[in-house]
């Protein structure tokens, strides 16, 4: 990439210092009543303008070709292309996160739902038991009432053999559900190279194409994009340096409060 | 507030809508029913059966901006409670959902208490 830059403003350096030197011999010539002279070195300075300028399309074709072929876009078959292209290649790739992570959060989910019953059952029974045993303590139990609270006693704490086994069994399942973040992980750092590869190459078009403009005086209007503010952008991911976004949910409800809410 | 009250929960990803529904189920709020956008949504709120909506904002289809205009503007509906639950968090987009009308709003990432102190808001101004 310096290569390039390098030899652009070379050439475009070459091109204006011309101009300058051009443009007094010009002026001389003007002045000093050589009309003949005048023309000359004005069709002079239209052929530089003109090489200069092919010179510039040229490289910024060849740039184009280039960015094209480093991403392995083939505008000839895109159909029946077996190697997809880089960009295609990145979708594939995100739309595997997307399944990946919603897998995992369902797989994770699933065992959460199973397993809450486990812990409110375990802990509806040994709040019964509690209060039965401290009866017992206070010596407020009959005997046959005591029978029962000694055979329930037994059946609660063989269930809760079982059931914390298959709370622990379920937390592992959970633990092993997070796997995908390094499996994604993994991925999105492929896909952000390339997000970056493809934005360098499209500076230096950008680039290229500005030293085109500047030849044949073209003047770029700026467009600024007027976005419309109501567009979900999904989650913020430094909404500390933004001053049109709030930083959290107190954030949220000062500004709600301030309306009058 | 009516534990046995009816909630819709709108988010087009179906995990978002499982931890919502688990939240509620265990603030009490076991009736629940989902949809996955603004278009799924309007005609189930439209039969009437919905006490509460919960809903994200940004979704394709109608989102949930549009879906609680379209809610303020329907006549038997326009009472319904709404509380959003949303990533969206610029301050422009929170002054356009309270002037939109809406009664509550969440900003993703939440947690239980944050989603239960906001829906207890709601219902006690409500009650009141």
């Amino acid at each position: 990439m310096t290569n390039i830059k390098s030899l652009d403003d070379a050439t475009a350096l070459g091109f204006e210092n011309k101009l300058k030197e051009q443009a007094n011999q010009l002026k001389d010539l003007v002045d000093s009543g050589n009309v003949a002279g005048a023309l000359a070195i004005i069709s002079e300075l239209n052929e530089t303008r003109d090489k200069t300028l092919y010179q510039e399309v040229g490289r910024l074709t060849r740039t184009l070709h280039e960015s094209i072929r480093n991403f392995h876009i083939d505008t000839a078959n895109t159909a029946n292309n077996e190697d997809a292209s880089k960009i295609e290649d990145a979708s594939d790739r995100l739309a595997y996160v997307v399944e990946m992570t919603n897998k995992a959060a369902n797989k994770t989910l699933d065992l959460v739902e199973e397993t809450m019953p486990y812990a409110s059952g375990i802990s509806t029974e040994a709040k019964q038991l509690k209060d039965d045993w401290s009866r017992l303590q206070r010596k407020e139990m009959k005997p046959e009432e005591f029978r029962a609270l000694t055979s329930k006693m037994g059946t609660f704490l063989s269930k809760l053999c079982k059931d914390s086994d298959k709370v622990y069994g379920n937390l592992s399942a959970i633990l092993l559900a997070q796997d995908f973040q390094d499996l994604t992980g993994q991925v999105i750092n492929r896909v952000t190279t390339l997000v970056k590869d493809v934005e360098e190459n499209l500076v230096k078009l950008v680039m290229m194409a500005g030293k085109v403009d500047q030849m044949t005086g073209n003047v770029q209007q700026e467009t600024k994009q007027q976005e419309t503010n109501m567009q979900g952008e999904g989650p913020q991911m430094n909404a500390e340096a933004r001053e049109d976004v709030v930083s959290g949910q107190d954030d949220v409800d000062d500004l709600l409060s301030s309306l009058g809410f | 507030m009516n534990k046995d009250m009816k909630i819709l929960v709108v988010d087009d990803f179906s995990t978002m809508r499982r931890i919502i529904k688990n939240l509620l189920r265990d603030l009490g709020f076991a009736n629940t029913d989902e949809a996955d956008d603004g278009n799924t949504a309007l005609p189930m709120l439209q039969t009437g059966k919905y006490d509460f909506l919960v809903t994200d904002w940004n979704m394709p289809g109608m989102t949930g901006i549009d879906l609680l205009r379209h809610v303020r503007a329907d006549e038997s509906l326009k009472t319904l409670p709404v509380l959003m639950v949303t990533a969206e968090a610029k301050r422009d987009q929170i002054v356009a959902a309270a002037q939109a009308g809406v009664n509550g709003y969440v900003v993703k990432p939440f947690t239980a208490a944050v989603l239960k102190e906001k829906i207890d808001k709601i219902f006690e101004r409500i009650d009141s």
